[in-house]
């Protein structure tokens, strides 16, 4: 899909420009866009250095723990087919927290491990169980407490309060994560038990986007 | 009520910078040591973004040079602005469930055109924080288990996107106002 949009844009852009008596401009904006890229990615250095060692402080101070023990009781609420005390259940916690944290690197294989421990539960392997869909409904809302990132991107190009998006930031994703959950809940009594057809994915990050490191993510 | 929720963007990141190593120190955690050890991950991710980054930098800076994206958004203007969605965000809202590299691109393409200040830029800046790459997470995630059959995932994520998009319009309205 990547790999259609990257070359219908270019394609389109060239034709447009050409239509447009532009090509000169495109010419000029494909190694601008380039520099611009470098750039960003340089001014990004600054931030990712140091929230990543504030991030490794926490982990290591066992804040994901804390967190998971807190949010524990919520949890389980949203996982009512999985038993509390069963390993999935502690990767899950670790997952979120570490979402929650920012913590990209470490998220992801905490939610991997979650799978895993879910599809051992899984009775029609291949096939989703309600479980998986709020993990991974829970993932792509992706709650984050600050969106490093785009904080850095808007300082690099001079912002008067480069931080004054991370109060609309956690609104929109607590809006976000509440819809993914009142759906995944909708579709989950709706659907009942697993239908063999239905929608396929890729197999493996291989057969999909060459999409950019999970920290890009979550804008963390 | 505005203003009590733009506090906490003044406050979030001064308390965990300050909360964080003093929880760690407590914990007896050698927390600059620590710093360092974590700090030298950071160079490694923002070097691995460049070429991800690049590229699409590349592809959206001649799309919107051409003509085409000011073509394609002029259509929809009167659409969105009546609704008071800044009409140089709808691009986004198609690119963030698919490429994580492309909406990061494509936001700072326009916070550099349009100016980091700006309504429009705040509001793109704040859908490409609230989100994940949809289908990049389930790509990932079914993937390492060999799940084949999605059912009801694929919908249940693009749905939150979807309400993320407007949620985040509400919030810079509510919080900015038109800028």
């Amino acid at each position: 899909m990547v790999n259609w949009i990257w070359l219908g844009m270019i394609v389109v852009s060239v034709f447009v420009g050409a239509a447009n008596g532009r090509l000169n401009e495109v010419a000029e904006a494909a190694f601008g866009g380039a520099q611009t890229g470098v750039t960003v990615c340089l001014g990004l250095i600054s931030i990712l250095v140091f929230w990543m060692g504030l991030m490794k402080i926490a982990e290591n101070a066992g804040l994901v723990r804390l967190l998971s023990r807190l949010m524990a009781p919520i949890v389980r609420r949203m996982f009512p087919d999985v038993p509390p005390d069963h390993p999935a259940m502690g990767y899950i916690l670790s997952n979120m927290s570490a979402n929650l944290l920012g913590l990209g690197n470490a998220a992801t294989p905490m939610g991997i491990r979650a799978m895993q421990e879910l599809q051992k539960l899984n009775r029609q392997p291949g096939v989703a169980t309600p479980a998986m869909c709020t993990l991974l409904a829970l993932n792509t809302a992706s709650i984050t407490l600050v969106p490093t990132t785009m904080i850095a991107i808007r300082m690099n190009f001079g912002a008067i309060h480069p931080a004054d998006i991370v109060a609309p930031t956690l609104l929109a994703t607590a809006v976000s994560t509440g819809a993914a959950l009142l759906a995944d809940r909708w579709y989950r009594h709706r659907s009942g038990p697993p239908r063999a057809a239905g929608k396929r994915i890729g197999n493996g990050p291989a057969a999909s986007s060459p999409s950019a490191p999970a920290s890009l993510g979550g804008g963390g | 009520m505005a203003d009590w929720i733009a506090r906490v963007s003044a406050w979030t990141i001064p308390m965990l910078i300050a909360f964080i190593p003093l929880y760690a120190a407590l914990r007896k955690v050698p927390v600059y040591e620590t710093f360092i050890d974590g700090a030298k991950d950071g160079f490694q991710t923002a070097i691995a973004i460049i070429p991800h980054l690049v590229g699409m930098m590349t592809a959206i800076g001649m799309f919107r040079a051409s003509g085409a994206l000011d073509a394609i958004i002029g259509v929809v203007r009167p659409l969105l602005e009546a609704i008071g969605v800044p009409s140089q965000v709808l691009p986004l809202a198609l690119l963030r469930p698919i490429t994580g590299a492309g909406s990061l691109a494509f936001v700072t393409d326009l916070i550099k055109t349009e100016g980091p200040d700006t309504f429009a830029a705040k509001v793109a800046a704040t859908i490409q924080g609230s989100t994940d790459t949809t289908l990049y997470v389930l790509t990932v995630y079914f993937g390492a288990v060999g799940i084949r059959n999605a059912r009801y995932a694929l919908k249940v994520g693009l749905f939150s996107d979807f309400v993320g998009f407007f949620a985040a319009v509400a919030a810079c309205w509510l919080l900015f106002g038109m800028g």
